[in-house]
């Protein structure tokens, strides 16, 4: 009695999941490939380009934008030539610039699909409803799985990379957006709706800057996830620093592993910084 | 003619909502339905028509269902039955097209916490009914600072919110509503987050305003004070009903029923009124800035003889009679302090009325209200006889 389950066939979930993924794979290569092969070709020569300005003057740009940016201090412009500088002198400047070009390519998109569906969401109770445990599914499936479709729909490089840092990194966004549109008084809504605001009007004028904060700190958290990625999506041939960290693990070389390591922990100071600075900055009247 | 006419105007909350408005037509109360449906009922069948230029008063207490039925009359709320007929045109049953022209160039509200955009200026926040329709910028800006200017805060335009007092702020609630010209002013509970001294400022003001203005207002409040003293009309409203409408004198001599006569009934007012709810607003000067002259101005501008004193932090010093600053001025003095009198009685602001009566029987100058040492206000004498026979302006909210 105990052991039923031994009469009960095992499910074929994991053969479902694989044919429905080949079947995905085979009948949208239309749409895939090019995907793969434009958009992998245009992401390549972002980041050569990127690659190809003169470190000195990215450095001194990050340094002047750093110094606005954060209120006129020098605090995080000192930090972003030091540790950009630092970079540069291990040899691991181009890296950086892939690494940065993905996760940029990565999180824009994130913020073009994900507050849009955001902002779906807090307008209607039964799309909250079905969005809210995908974002759940998105955010707990552990993030290697995302490699595998990824390497099936567009094989391997950037373009699965920032594939997998979709899916892995849009939900923070699309949830905030949400959080921070419902958020707004009643009284501020209604006194929209009370000057007679169209639909558009009351999310333009009223709900979206003043949920902006809210948005703000969603997409600092999707950056930072995006960046996350980078090491994981190097398993798949995405190049970077994630790719230098990698050869060190297999190549048990703990200094190079540190180095390329440490250079992700510079770059992400750097951004998480830059988009707090972006939130903080337009929210002081509020 | 009148501008605004409500007919059968009912919201029911919930879910068993035709069940709810058959029992409604009943007569069952709002308790045994909520008991029976589910459903809360918000307003129950409302009829009433404003006349052009009127300042039509609805009062209630919390949960009568008055705020409800102000955002049944410009749609913030859909009504589930009857009619809100403004200009002869059925808001309760027009389309969404129609409503919004409504609401842009009829109807204007003004709100309780204000409703200011924190993130937009007072010039933006004033513009903002005028920007959602497409009036182009330099008419909206003409516009809005005129109507600033009309509140008395044309200086202001560049500020945020929160750099203005709660009073301030209201006075751009009230200016922003007035931009787009409207025939109709809803106010909900526009003064009931200000202070009493403030509010009452501000319900003068809007007298005021509306003596030059002529606008229709739709007032909403649950002090019976204000309702009194700005409503040309009161609708007194009991659980989603309205039980009486009438001029204010017809519902402080003929209350409908025994609600509405609890409600105006002249209780033993020496036990429940305190200093707080008789003082008034003081004339002061300052000690740190002011001499013998300005004290002297101010008594001549005010026709008092006496004058409170304070430093700049409002902590009372103190005062000085008109004599004495006479008499400073010729012998060239120019400090406040050689004059001071520091024997006024003063009492805490909740002290009750029936102790006042004795201590302002026997002083000389009005009685002052303190409170950590600042100055809150002053009785003066007859305040406190016009107050006791139930006459005169009482502040009825508590402290």
């Amino acid at each position: 009695m105990l052991n039923f389950m031994e009469n009960i066939e095992e499910i074929p979930l994991a053969e479902w999941v694989s044919k429905a993924t080949g079947i995905v794979s085979d009948s949208f290569a239309f749409l895939f490939d090019p995907i793969k092969n434009e958009f992998g070709d245009g992401l390549e020569s972002f980041a050569d380009m990127l690659a190809a300005v003169p470190p000195v003057i990215v450095i001194l740009l990050v340094a002047v934008l750093a110094f606005f940016l954060s209120g006129k201090r020098f605090g995080l412009a000192a930090f972003s030539i030091v540790g950009l500088l630092l970079v540069w002198n291990q040899g691991l400047w181009e890296e950086l610039m892939l690494s940065f070009s993905l996760v940029l390519v990565a999180s824009l998109l994130s913020v073009i699909i994900g507050v849009p569906i955001g902002i779906l969401m807090s307008k209607s109770k039964i799309a909250e409803n079905i969005i809210t445990p995908v974002l759940d599914f998105m955010q707990t499936m552990p993030a290697f799985v995302y490699l595998i479709p990824a390497v099936a729909f567009f094989s391997i490089g950037m373009v699965p990379g920032i594939f997998a840092s979709l899916i892995f990194a849009t939900p923070p966004t699309v949830r905030l957006t949400n959080l921070g549109i419902r958020q707004v008084s009643e009284e501020l809504v209604e006194a929209a709706e009370a000057f007679g605001s169209t639909g558009a009007q009351k999310l333009f004028k009223v709900e979206l800057p003043m949920a902006k904060t809210t948005i703000m700190a969603g997409i600092n958290q999707t950056v930072m996830l995006a960046l996350s990625m980078v090491v994981i999506a190097s398993m798949i041939g995405a190049p970077g620093l994630g790719r230098e960290v990698l050869s060190a693990l297999q190549r048990a070389d703990v200094g190079t592993g540190f180095v390329a390591g440490l250079g992700i922990v510079i770059l992400a100071i750097i951004i998480d910084r830059f988009t707090q600075s972006f939130s903080l900055k337009k929210g002081t009247n509020i | 003619m009148p501008v605004i006419k409500v007919e059968g105007l009912s919201k029911v909350f919930g879910k068993n909502v035709k069940q709810a408005l058959k029992l409604l037509e009943e007569g069952k109360t709002k308790e045994e339905i909520l008991k029976q449906t589910g459903s809360t009922v918000g307003v129950n069948r409302a009829s009433f028509e404003v006349e052009a230029g009127e300042i039509f008063v609805i009062m209630g207490l919390s949960g009568s269902g008055k705020s409800t039925l102000v955002r049944l009359l410009n749609r913030l709320i859909d009504p589930t039955e009857g009619h809100v007929i403004v200009d002869g045109e059925d808001l309760a049953t027009m389309n969404k097209k129609d409503l919004l022209r409504v609401r842009r160039t009829k109807m204007s509200m003004v709100f309780q916490k204000f409703g200011l955009f924190p993130f937009r200026s007072i010039l933006e926040n004033t513009e903002y009914g005028l920007e959602v329709q497409g009036i182009a910028k330099e008419e909206r800006s003409k516009k809005a600072r005129a109507s600033l200017e009309m509140v008395g805060l044309g200086n202001y335009v560049d500020q945020y919110p929160s750099q203005l007092s709660g009073g301030m702020q209201q006075r751009v609630g009230l200016a922003r509503a007035l931009a787009n010209d409207p025939e109709v002013l809803l106010m909900d509970e526009a003064f009931s987050a200000l202070d009493p001294l403030i509010r009452k400022e501000m319900q003068d003001e809007l007298l005021d305003l509306q003596d030059t203005m002529k606008k229709t207002i739709i007032f909403i409040t649950h002090d019976l004070d204000e309702a009194l003293r700005i409503g040309d009309k009161i609708a007194l409203m009991k659980d989603g009903s309205i039980v009486q409408v009438g001029s204010p004198e017809e519902i402080l001599m003929n209350p409908a029923n025994d609600y509405v006569e609890k409600f105006v009934e002249d209780v033993d007012r020496s036990k429940v009124l305190t200093a707080y709810n008789i003082m008034k607003r003081p004339e002061t000067v300052n000690i740190d800035k002011h001499g013998p002259r300005v004290a002297l101005e101010r008594m001549q501008k005010e026709g008092i003889s006496t004058i409170y004193v304070t430093d700049s932090k409002r902590n009372l010093r103190g005062y000085v009679t008109a004599d004495d600053a006479v008499v400073a001025l010729r012998s060239d003095v120019t400090n406040l302090t050689a004059i001071l009198k520091t024997d006024a009685p003063s009492v805490p602001k909740d002290t009750l009325m029936n102790a006042i009566f004795d201590i302002s029987h026997n002083s000389p100058v009005p009685i002052t209200v303190v409170e950590d040492g600042k100055l809150l206000g002053i009785i003066v004498r007859g305040a406190v006889i016009s107050a006791l026979a139930g006459q005169g302006e009482v502040n009825l909210t508590h402290a």
